[in-house]
């Protein structure tokens, strides 16, 4: 009797831990889907497009009507729109933060703020790009230039630097901040002095971060900073420009010849990988150093 | 000099105050102006006949506005992609948080957030270039731009928001709550199916609404690889036109004024409400479940 009921328990116990190792492979396999969706789609683009890039490619204007040439136009005015954005939002961005993390105490303007910017997280970047156009083309008479898409995909990155901010603020130990009020340091004094040197690193990778992200954007840019096709570059910030994504976008759906550019198309998806991708590997690589020095 | 130092931090008190209301300045910017420029188009044609109505020829005469196929079309592609990115991210979650082993998960995470940092441009050319050819040779369809395939695209897209706000939650629990569960001689997994999840699903159902928020919101990918075509779906395999998608691609066309213009705003009107919806459950889930150590289970 007493046998049978080891046994039994012994059975339940393998089955139980049968069970756990098959549902940790599954576990497994789904955090692998991720990496192999990352790396296939990497590797898919490089394949086929790194024989496009040359010289030539980064460092001309398109030719023949967009199925030749190189990629320059674009390039220079992708980082436009993004340095562009970077300017606007990085200090509206951070004062926010200082603001939420320093200054505010609960009550309901926070709640207020806190919905105000999970909300302009969620809308749509192609919104972003309808608010441009009706505001900054329209109203305000901007045009298609670079000054309208920088100030659009300032407005779409604004959550971004505001949640990275926050927690590179959050990270400061209180403990800084008490021995500096505490030699007398008003409020500011201590934000400006002890708070933001201690946190800059952090708020440097949010900005790293989101400037990548403004610069892999297409929809809010397709009706406020980027044009199908210009033929000089940039001279103001009032000029419309070319960029990276929405050349992309351009070539493989619009043109007459999309199967002749397809590989203007691949090279151009490389440089856009790499530009973007570069900038979040420095910043995550940068981030993970920082965490383990602290 | 007292007064003045006191003088000068009200000033800063205020100044920040101030800007820290830029971003909700924005979102209502926003709205004033989708309303300003979408409901003119009400004048025209009727919310009922827009919404519920089943054609999309802005551009014939006399024209058709009604929006249902393109609402629909968005639906099915979020509610789709979401039957794939769910568990995967969410299992994703799981593991990075309670199975892998440190040094792993260190080098997992930064995949997921490369994968959220891939231009959604890129990703829309991997399905029109790579993703579409196949499913049509293999399925034997008229065309591989599809529901089907944009939403595998969108899932990739918002499996990363799924898996880190998730992986958030499922850090929060409690540790005592763990360790109770495997001292009781529970296996892990049994600790992660009865403990674990149970106790973060607060956090979890928050990380699966925002990550349909990012797909129904999604431009390029629907753009480039949903088909097109304004008709509300019968199967996974029809051509569609979800609402960012027509948006993006008329707006060039479309007359600063005109009733397509002002249309194409209603479309972002809906857009913007359905995002709102999402985003306010997604804030409520969160204020009023809020997990609370022990007293949440």
């Amino acid at each position: 009797m007493n046998k049978m009921i080891q046994e039994s328990r012994f059975r339940s116990s393998f089955r139980r831990r049968a069970v756990q190792a098959a549902a940790f492979w599954f576990f497994r396999l789904a955090a692998l889907v991720n990496g192999l969706a990352l790396c296939g789609i990497v590797y898919f683009v490089v394949k086929n497009g790194w024989r496009a890039i040359s010289w030539t490619f980064l460092t001309q204007p398109p030719a023949d009507s967009m199925t030749q040439g190189g990629i320059l136009p674009c390039i220079i005015g992708t980082l436009a729109l993004a340095i562009g954005a970077i300017l606007v939002a990085l200090p509206i961005g951070v004062a926010s933060a200082i603001y939420l993390n320093e200054y505010a105490r609960p009550g309901k303007l926070l709640r207020v703020i806190r919905l105000g910017i999970s909300n302009l997280a969620g809308v749509p970047s192609v919104v972003f790009g309808l608010f441009g156009l009706a505001f900054f083309v329209v109203i305000l008479k901007m045009g298609t230039s670079i000054l309208a898409g920088s100030l659009t995909l300032a407005a779409m990155s604004l959550p971004v630097i505001i949640g990275a901010t926050e927690e590179a603020l959050k990270s400061v130990p209180d403990t800084y901040r008490e021995a500096s009020l505490g030699l007398g340091a008003t409020k500011w004094q201590t934000v400006y002095r002890v708070v933001l040197p201690a946190a800059l690193p952090g708020i440097l990778t949010g900005t790293i971060l989101s400037i990548s992200r403004a610069a892999g954007e297409t929809a809010p840019i397709m009706f406020t900073g980027a044009v199908f096709f210009s033929p000089q570059l940039p001279n103001s910030i009032f000029d419309e420009v070319m960029a990276l994504p929405y050349h992309i976008y351009v070539l493989a759906t619009a043109g007459t010849e999309i199967e002749k550019t397809r590989h203007l198309q691949y090279g151009t998806a490389i440089v856009l990988i790499t530009l973007v991708l570069g900038m979040n590997l420095i910043a995550i690589l940068y981030r993970s150093k920082l965490r383990r020095n602290r | 000099m007292i007064h003045k130092r006191e003088a000068a931090e009200k000033i800063m008190y205020y100044l920040f105050t101030a800007i820290g209301c830029a971003a909700v300045l924005i979102v209502l910017l926003i709205m004033v102006f989708l309303f300003k420029e979408g409901l003119p188009i009400f004048k025209v044609v009727s919310v009922k006949d827009m919404i519920f109505g089943n054609f999309w020829y802005p551009t014939s005469d006399p024209a058709d506005f009604g929006i249902f196929p393109l609402i629909m079309a968005s639906v099915w592609v979020t509610l789709l992609s979401a039957l794939l990115s769910v568990p995967l991210g969410v299992m994703t979650a799981i593991y990075l948080a309670e199975i892998a082993s440190k040094r792993f998960a260190e080098f997992v995470k930064p995949t997921v957030e490369l994968l959220a940092a891939l231009p959604s441009v890129v990703i829309g050319f991997f399905g029109m270039v790579l993703v579409a050819p196949f499913l049509q040779e293999t399925f034997d369809l008229p065309t591989g731009l599809n529901l089907f395939n944009a939403s595998l695209m969108l899932a990739f897209m918002s499996i990363p928001t799924i898996c880190s706000i998730s992986e958030d939650a499922i850090h929060s629990v409690p540790l005592a709550l763990k360790e109770a569960s495997l001292a009781l001689g529970a296996t892990h997994f049994e600790t992660i199916v009865r403990v674990i999840i149970p106790s973060s699903l607060s956090g979890i159902c928050t990380a699966i609404i925002l990550g349909m928020c990012r797909a129904i919101g999604e431009t390029m990918v629907v753009l480039m690889v949903a088909g097109g075509a304004a008709m509300v779906p019968a199967s996974i395999f029809n051509p569609v036109r979800p609402m960012p998608a027509s948006i993006a691609a008329e707006m060039g066309e479309a007359p600063v004024g005109s009733d397509h213009y002002h249309a194409l705003f209603a479309i972002g009107i809906v857009l913007f409400i359905f995002t709102l919806i999402f985003n306010v459950v997604a804030d409520q889930i969160t204020h009023r479940f809020r997990q609370t150590g022990e007293a949440s289970l």
